[in-house]
Parts: structure tokens; sequence; C-alpha cells
């Protein structure tokens, strides 16, 4: 079937994409359009003691102008968070409150003080900047060093010293004893830099009360539209779940940053039901840096332990993360059991143990972002062999083959059971494809024209598919992860598959459509994707932590078992033969062995005309199904790193980018091809280029792109990929998530490699040609200094 | 509200007569620079006069050992015109370099040099090769006209019509790209003329675009890069921010500065 599972069949979606026909939220128009704007705190802490709207309501077009009391006074919840963490003394955590909109305290620069609507976007920015805000500046914790210092600022007051909780996770008195006895250890500092997701599209709303229905439609940018609805109805009070539908169409990217339910989307839809306007707003890219969540920002301090032969012996971390102002819905499970439970990385520790402390700061909230806690482990954990290597007097390969778990299933010592994987192969591949073999060689040419060469590694495992409902239940979820689907086939045999899930860049269109052709045999265009409508789809978990394809698809496998298992019955009955006889093959259902057969469309027909069932069998075919997990999937891959770098500027040039990954079975080669790149391209961004930086004060450096630096097409190379697969035995395509993995498995193999090349382990994130110039610059001195 | 009024005359006495009635007229040239600074309400004329309409604005010739490009030319138009390869081959190429294919193809000379942006090319190349700008009413010498981060010489209401380069005997440009903006984080200009070597520098220094005269001196000697062994500006005049400290940029000059010489034809 060519257009089955594992066909390069061309994205279903990309025509509308790419010819500027998608439909976006900002495309939304209504009737009774209004736009809003945002008044936003000045600065990091103040006390907001008045809010004068008389300039801005003078102004003609303005409808109204409101605050956040307004929004408490008519019952608006306070922002949530989904999953609560449990410190190691038992106690549990502290956030501070979330207003939507500041009621007393704004908290970061960007927090939203006041909502104005009027007629047009531009009156709504205008009038925005005639409202005067009477505030008192307070003291702010920007860093999160900083932050946690004793006598530090309170960005909350109950939450004292700005620690929401102490969690830790693995056996500390055991990892103690195990470095006690070390033969090497290596201890850093490592710098988890902080990064604004960035997704093409930034944020936006369009909400429609209807007054005569008593009933909300919200049109949003939203990975998630089923729990949007759920926790707007559930905990903001805005409506029940049934008088309210959630809609997210196209969405463009999202990288996490569109998970989470922000202030400016809750206002739009109570400031819909108090002006009896839509209101509409669509944020500005620097408003999209100021407030939309951001990624990582760790800092750790990191010791890993070695016996003679270069065995780990136990690691241990101590990790500082920085929340932000206010707890954002995932904030705390991203840097905890997203985080801590991968610091065994692919290797074989007897002794594991992490400290996470979780620091309120002035600055706005961090959250997941592709790969969500990953990235930092696997970040420490390759960073850390690697360095080990490099004073050890060891090839860095090798250390890491000596340590490779080698079979299957696999316990680790931070709760996580890894399902399949063949490290040694996909290391031999890596090694291979980017021809380590001749490495010297390219170095001493490369010596000869005046630049430095590296070599970098990064042997990653992430634990995607997010989650089986009741084990994340036990660790504090408030919510389950499973996923639903429904396949309705057509009386005329086509198929339409609603998913909870939700593409917004990941081309569901086309990889779902695959699973039902290859099933059913008939072509991928006669399928069809439904999903982001809460008025059609069944209640869905959305898309995040690249669970489509492990949760996702299995929930769709589950309901095509139903619907076949139907079809086979109306065959049957119709063929005159036994249920046990029929298949289904290239879009026919046949008695095996004889040439008695159904077209597919002639099993719809029948199913729903309904002349000639099967005794006591209901018409139709349309079956759902909920899947939950058994446990997360956990890809793995090489990634090698070449750069080069021009010692009199620090500019690194990544020459090749090696990446051979297992992610199970593949549905289609194309759309995983261009998750790497993505992902990847995304990780050397944060290697070497991007980076959120707030001055002492709180305010924003990075705040548009002549500042921000995000990667282009020529800050990358044409990357090398290729796939070693071990399919999980834990779901039922044997897939594994490819979303995040570029994100989290590269940015050590960049890192790696440059300090490969510059000879000195001293250099943090983003390894800029300033930051490499520098290291180059203290690696002088102080071998002058020696 | 911001309300802006649009003319677009079609001579420069026009454009200076729309100026001058103006509450708060303001020229527009390719606005590259112009309206993103409106949109971001940082920015709010009263009267924007658009210069596009005037013909022959974008004109370039060469004769007489001086290559003179009218204001409106965009930087598209200077990358790839045959008379500035031939002339000024570095001119060509630093225009080639600014933003990308879209700014290319709106933005001006006039426009740029105007604005005198710190980290902007064009000042590098008008300073760098002793250039003359010339206005609606008079001609002003690059030495004279550039007077600190986007701060000119130029009048209320004053209007550039074109620049006029001395075609030296050789010369080149070397960027150092901001690597988020990709403007100059450190552009260097080195030019042998008549009169000596001159080197500019924009990008780096605090007071905008300057010239490197140790660097000058010691190229006058010699037009080599090795000629500039030991040769620096001072790091206390240098601009320091996220992407370039005061030293950093300071050590790029000198590294850009021989790239440049290395460069020159
Ligand atoms: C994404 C981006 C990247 C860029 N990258 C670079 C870069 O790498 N290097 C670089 O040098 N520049 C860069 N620029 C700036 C670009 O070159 C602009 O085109 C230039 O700075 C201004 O020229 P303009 O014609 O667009 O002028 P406008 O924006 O129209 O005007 C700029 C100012 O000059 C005045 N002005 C315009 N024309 C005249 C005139 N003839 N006489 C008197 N005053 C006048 C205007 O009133 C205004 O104050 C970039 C711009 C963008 C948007």
């Amino acid at each position: 079937m060519s257009d089955g599972i594992g066909a390069r069949v061309e994205r279903k979606e990309d025509k509308r994409f790419i010819t500027g026909k998608g439909k976006y939220t900002d495309d939304v128009r209504v009737d009774n359009q209004a736009y809003a704007a945002f008044v936003r705190c000045p600065v990091a802490h103040a006390k907001i003691n008045g809010v004068d709207s008389s300039a801005a309501m003078a102004m003609e077009g303005v409808i109204a102008v409101h605050t956040g009391p307004e929004m408490k006074e008519d019952g608006i919840g306070d922002i949530i968070t989904g999953w609560s963490i449990t410190s190691k003394d038992g106690s549990p955590m502290q956030c501070g409150v979330w207003n939507p909109m500041v009621t007393t305290y704004g908290r970061y620069v960007g927090d939203a003080v006041a909502v104005v609507v009027a007629e047009t976007q531009a009156i709504a920015r205008a009038a925005a900047e005639l409202v005067e805000l009477d505030y008192e500046e307070l003291p702010a914790s920007i860093g999160v060093e900083d932050a946690f210092q004793d006598g530090a600022a309170q960005v909350h007051e109950n939450v004292p010293g700005n620690l929401i909780y102490d969690w830790e996770i693995g056996d500390e008195a055991a990892v103690a004893a195990a470095l006690e006895g070390a033969h090497h250890i290596t201890e850093m500092k490592i710098v988890n830099n902080r990064l604004s997701p960035n997704p093409m599209e930034p944020r936006s709303a369009v909400a429609i009360f209807d007054e005569a229905e008593d009933h909300y439609t919200l049109y949003t940018t939203s990975q998630n539209p089923h729990v949007a609805r759920l926790v707007l109805s559930a905990f903001y009070n805005v409506a029940p779940e049934h008088k309210l539908r959630v809609i997210a169409p196209d969405v463009g990217g999202g990288f996490g940053s569109k998970i989470y339910i922000y202030p400016e989307e809750i206002t739009c839809l109570w400031a819909s039901m108090k002006t009896g306007r839509s209101v509409k707003w669509t944020s500005d890219r620097t408003e999209a840096f100021l407030t939309d969540a951001h990624g990582r920002d760790h800092v750790t301090k990191a010791t890993m332990g070695f016996d003679a032969e270069g065995r780990i012996v136990g690691f241990k971390t101590d990790t500082l993360a920085n929340i932000g102002a206010y707890v954002s819905l995932f904030a705390t499970v991203t840097p905890t059991y997203l985080h801590g439970t991968l610091l065994s990385g692919c290797y074989d520790m007897p002794a594991v143990y992490g400290n996470v402390k979780a620091i309120h700061t002035n600055t706005v909230p961090v959250d997941a972002y592709r790969g969500a806690g990953r990235p930092e482990a696997t970040y420490s954990v390759e960073r850390m062999i690697e360095t080990a290597a490099r004073e050890m007097g060891m090839d860095p390969a090798e250390l890491r083959r000596k340590n490779f778990i080698t079979e299957f299933p696999y316990q680790t010592q931070v709760i996580l059971q890894y399902d399949s994987g063949d490290y040694h192969k996909t290391l031999d591949m890596a090694q291979d494809i980017a021809d380590v073999a001749g490495f010297a060689a390219r170095k001493a040419e490369a010596a000869s024209r005046g630049k430095l060469r590296g070599l970098g590694y990064s042997t990653f495992v992430e634990a995607c598919g997010i989650a089986p409902s009741a084990a994340v239940g036990s660790l504090g979820a408030a919510v389950g992860l499973w996923e639903s689907a429904e396949v309705r086939v057509n009386p005329v045999g086509s198929v339409e598959i609603l998913t909870g899930c939700h593409s917004h860049g990941q081309g569901h269109e086309t990889t779902f459509a695959q699973v039902v052709a290859d099933r059913l045999g008939i072509p991928v265009d006669n399928v069809s994707v439904v999903h982001g409508d809460t008025d059609k789809v069944q209640f869905g978990m959305g898309t995040y932590g690249s669970r489509s394809g492990p949760v996702g698809m299995s929930a769709i496998v589950k309901a095509l078992d139903k619907v076949e298992a139907k079809a086979k019955k109306i065959a049957a009955h119709t063929l005159e033969a036994s249920e046990d006889d029929i298949v289904i093959e290239n879009g026919e259902v046949k008695v095996a062995g004889t040439d008695k057969s159904m077209a597919w469309h002639e099993i719809g027909l029948a199913a729903y005309i309904a002349h000639n069932l099967p005794e006591g069998m209901e018409p139709g075919l349309k079956e759902a199904a909920f899947y939950d997990p058994l446990n997360f999937s956990f890809p793995a891959g090489a990634l090698i790193c070449e750069v080069e770098v021009d010692p009199e500027t620090g500019v690194t040039d990544i020459v090749k980018f090696t990446a051979v990954d297992d992610f199970g079975n593949i549905i289609n080669p194309n759309i995983v091809e261009g998750q790497v790149h993505g992902g990847v391209t995304q990780g050397i961004g944060q290697a070497m280029l991007e980076q959120v930086v707030y001055d002492d004060d709180g305010q924003m450096l990075t705040a548009s792109y002549m500042d921000y630096c995000m990667p282009r097409a020529d800050d990358v190379p044409s990357y090398a990929l290729d796939h070693n697969a071990t399919p999980s035995p834990l779901n039922p395509l044997g897939v594994k998530g490819c979303g995040e993995a570029g994100a989290i498995g590269s940015p050590p193999a960049v890192i790696n490699a440059i300090t490969d090349a510059i000879g000195t382990n001293d250099l943090q994130m983003p390894a800029t040609p300033l930051a490499v110039w520098t290291a180059l610059q203290n690696a002088k001195s102080s071998m002058a200094a020696e | 509200m911001y309300q802006t009024k649009y003319h677009k005359p079609a001579s420069v006495d026009e454009a200076v007569a729309a100026l001058s009635s103006a509450e708060d007229g303001k020229v527009l040239g390719g606005g590259q620079t112009l309206l993103p600074t409106m949109k971001q309400h940082l920015a709010a004329p009263t009267d924007l006069v658009d210069l596009r309409g005037i013909a022959g604005m974008d004109a370039i010739s060469a004769a007489d050992g001086v290559l003179t490009i009218g204001a409106g030319a965009r930087h598209a138009d200077v990358a790839a015109s045959a008379t500035v390869r031939e002339a000024i081959p570095a001119l060509a190429c630093l225009a080639g370099g600014i933003g990308d294919p879209a700014v290319r193809s709106m933005g001006t000379i006039g426009g740029s040099v105007a604005n005198n942006d710190p980290a902007a090319d064009y000042p590098a190349a008008v300073l760098g090769l002793g250039a003359t700008v010339v206005t609606n009413s008079r001609e002003i010498a690059a030495d004279d006209f550039f007077e600190g981060m986007f701060s000119t010489a130029l009048g209320e209401d004053e209007i550039i019509t074109a620049i006029k380069f001395p075609i030296p005997s050789s010369a080149g440009y070397t960027k150092f790209p901001n690597p988020a903006s990709r403007y100059a984080m450190v552009g260097v200009f080195v030019a042998q003329t008549g009169g000596g070597a001159r080197v500019a520098v924009t990008g780096a220094g605090q007071d905008g675009v300057f010239r490197a005269e140790m660097m000058e001196n010691a190229l006058s000697s010699s037009f080599e890069a090795g000629a500039l062994d030991g040769a620096t500006v001072d790091s206390r005049g240098m601009l320091s921010d996220i992407h370039g400290t005061a030293e950093y940029r300071a050590h790029l000059v000198s590294v850009m500065a021989k790239r440049a010489v290395d460069s020159a034809v």
C-alpha cells in the first residue's frame, strides 16, 4: 500500500500552509468585532495603587477599559497549576496567587494590569498608552541564584525565600557513598539558558459571547483546546463546559508555549461578556517575548563519579529552577518529573540523585518548552560524561560505551523503566556517517588554515508520549494523559478521524491518515482528520510531550480495531462466510482463499443502508476509543557535531551534524526527518544563539529579533540523518515520539564540539562569538598564569 | 490616535516646501527604519514626504574620478550597479550585505546616511572614502557630516539628494555582523586614496562611525594587513552590550581592519 505506514507521503496540509491559505485565529472575522489591547506592568515589581483610564475612555472608538479587581468581583478565578509537587520534607509546594489581571501587585514587566476594548486594533493600542498607572516600585528578584539568596526581595508574601518546593529524587546516601569511593570525580556548574519559544504565529484569541444563548465561543492559538475549555470552565468560572466552545484552528507552531491558558484569553472571554462585543486580541512580537511562557533557565551543580575502569558509580545534581513570577500550568513538573527522571541518561548508573529547588522571580513564568526538562537533564549528563572523558584521558565515545545500558526493559534508579534500545549500534552508525576516523586529518587541515576543529557527542535518551494516567496521578498530576479517537466511516467508504490531539505543525492530517490507509487499504486522500474543535471532537488531551504518535495514534488503532471487527461481521454476513475467514486487503474485504469480496465502500454503504445487517447489529460504522499508555516511550539517539572555530573572532561554524535516532517504527520518514531538522535547529539555537536576558531591574533586553537571535538557515548545516529502530513493545504501532528529540539531544553535542575545539571546558550556552572568544582569552590567561 | 498625512512630491523643491509647511514632517526614503519606528510608536510624524516620486533621485554615474549615487538609490541597486562595481567594488559589496533582500529592495542610501545608525554600514563607506553629502542646499564633507549616534549636520527640512564618492585606488569593507540583527557589530572600511589611507569604523564606537587614526597612519606607510600589527583602537570608546563587550569590539576592529585590507581591490 503506497500510502501506508513507512511511506514518504507528502504532507496533505502543506498546500494551504505554503500558499498562504491556512486559517489562523487572527484570520477569524466575526460580526460585532472589537479589539483588545493590554496595559502592562512597566516594571518588574510594583504595587498598583490606581488605574486612570479617563484619557483613554475619552478617545473616540474606545468601548471600555477594565481592570483586575473588576474581574475578581465577577468571580473569574485565579490561574491554576496542573501538577502539585511535594517537597522532600513532605510539605506541599507554596505558590504565589496568579490573578489573570493584576489586582494589587504587578510581578513582572508585562504582567497584565488593564484591558482596553476598542473599535479597531490601532485605537485599542493607542488608547492603552493613555491609561495611566499610579504605582509604587518595589524591590525585585530577577536571576534565579539571586532570588534564592538570603534577604532577596520576596516575589510573593506567602512564599518565603521565594522557594516553591525543594524536591528530590533518587538515593542521596547511596550517591554520597559511591562518590566517596570513586576513582575519579568530575564537577561542573552547568547553566541551562533561558529561552523564548518564538512560534511563528503569535498568540491570539477571538472571544464571542452570545447573550441570547448564554454561550461563549473562543477561537484561540491552543495546543489543547479541550483542556483549555475544561480549565476555563472548571477553574476560571467563565461558563460551564456545554456553554463554551473552544476552537483552535490552524496554529502556527507552539513548542509548548500554547499549552497554557493565559490571562489574555480569559480576559477576552470576560470582556466579551462585559461589553457585549466579540473581542479579538493578537499579540505582537514584543508582547510575545514579554508574556509567552519561557523555557529552561536552570542552574545546576553536577558531580559524577567513576571507578578505575571508567564505570559511573554515582551521579548527583543540585538544581535551581527559575519558575518566574507565577506558577504556570506544567511549570512544576517540568524541572521535577520530566527532568530528574532522566538523570540516568542512557547509562547504567548504580546510584543517582537529583535535588531541585523551584524559585519565584520577577520574570515571566517559565514552563515546558520543546523537550521540557529532558533537554536540561540531557545537557547535564552529556556534558558531564564528555568532560569526564577529557579529564580521565579517555575517548568520549568509549567512555559512553562502557556505561551504555544494553538490556531492556531497564529499570533506572530514578523511577523510569526504559522500553527498548540498541545504543551501541546507534553510536556505531553515527560514528560511521560522521567519519570520526577521518577527524584527526580534518583537524590538522583546519589547523593549517588557522582554524580550530572540534568534535562532540551526545548520546541521549528521553521519555515521551506522556503518559500513563494512574502513574502521573500518583506523582501529582491533576489530569490523566490518555488520548481519544473516533473513526467514522462514511456511507461512501471515506473515513474521518476525530482526534483529541492537535496539530500545530506536526502533520497529523498526513500521518494519522496513513495509519488508516495502511489498515484499510484506502488512499490517504480518502481519509480526513478532524481536530481542534470542542464541538466536533470528543474530549482529548492535546499535543505536547511528543505524545500524538505513541498515545494519539494508539487510540486511533484501538478505534480501528473496533471498526474492522464490525466491518468483518458485515462482510461475513453479506458474503455468507465465517467471520474468521474475512481479511482486509487493498481496499477490499475478502473471504480468504476465494474470489468473494466486497469493496471497502460497499461495507460503508451496507452499514448505513442497513437493509441487510447481521441480526441485532446496530446500523452505522463509527467507533470510538480511549487509549491510556502503559508507559512512556523512550526514543534515543547518537548525535555527533563537528565544528570549526575561528580563534580570532570566536565565530563557530558547524561543518557537519550527524543524527542517528531510534524512534521505533516510523509512519512517515519525511515528517520524522522534518521534526529532527526543526528540533536540532532549535537545539543549535539554544547552544549558540538564543538567550532571554533581563537587566538587573527586570527589563528584558531581548524583546525583539534585533537582540534575540533565532537560528537562520545559514546558521545550520545540511543534516546527515539515519535511523536505528527498536520498536517500542508497549504500544500497538511500536512507535516512539520524535517531536522533541532533536531539541533534547543536540545542545550538548554542539557545546562538546566547541569545547573540544577551543581546548577548555569553561563555556556556558549560548556559545556566541563573544562567549567563545572570551573562553579562549580566559584559557590563554590562565595558562599564562600557570 | 496616530495620524499621518502622506505627500508624494515630484521635485526636491516641492518636497522641501511640503516639509517646511508641516508641523512635524519627515522625509520617507525606503521606510525601512522610519516605518518600523512609527509602528512601535517611537516616532509619530504629522506628515510623511515620500521622495520616491522625484525623477532621477536614484541615478548612479561615474565621471572625473567621482562616483555619484542619488539619495534614492536602493541598496539592491547599488549592489547590482555595473558602474559601482567598476568604480568602487567594495561599496557594491557593502550594499549587498545590508539586511535581507526585502530591506535591500526598499532601503535607500540617502535614508541610511541621514539616519546615521551607529551600526549601519553606509556611514563607514561615506567616511572611509571621504565622500561628500549633497543636499538640496549645500555640499557637506563626510568629516563634517556625522555628529554622533543618529545625529548629523543636516538641518531641519534639509534633504540629501546624492552622495559623491571620490574613487580610490583600492578599498575594502569587512563587517562582523551582530548575530541577532545582522547590522554591523564592527564594520571597517579601508581605502587607499590620493591623500593617504583612510580607515572608518562603524558599529563599534560610542559616538557612531569614526576614523581610526593609528590605523590610517600605519596603512599610509604601507597598505597591507601586516602594517596593522599593533595598531589598535581604544576600548574605552567602544560600545558594550550583550553581544559584544568594549574589549571584544576593540579586538574585532583590528581583525576586521586586517581582513578589509586583505580584501581591498
Ligand atoms: C530587518 C532590517 C535589517 C537591516 N539591516 C541593516 C544592515 O545590516 N545594515 C544597515 O546599514 N542597515 C540595515 N537596515 C536599515 C536599512 O538599511 C534602512 O534602509 C536604512 O537605515 C534607512 O534607509 P531608508 O531609505 O529605508 O530610510 P527611511 O526609513 O525612509 O528613513 C530613515 C530616516 O532618514 C530620513 N531620510 C530618508 N531619506 C532621506 C533623505 N534623502 N534626506 C534626508 N533624510 C532622509 C528619514 O526622514 C528618517 O528619519 C536594516 C533594516 C531592517 C528593517
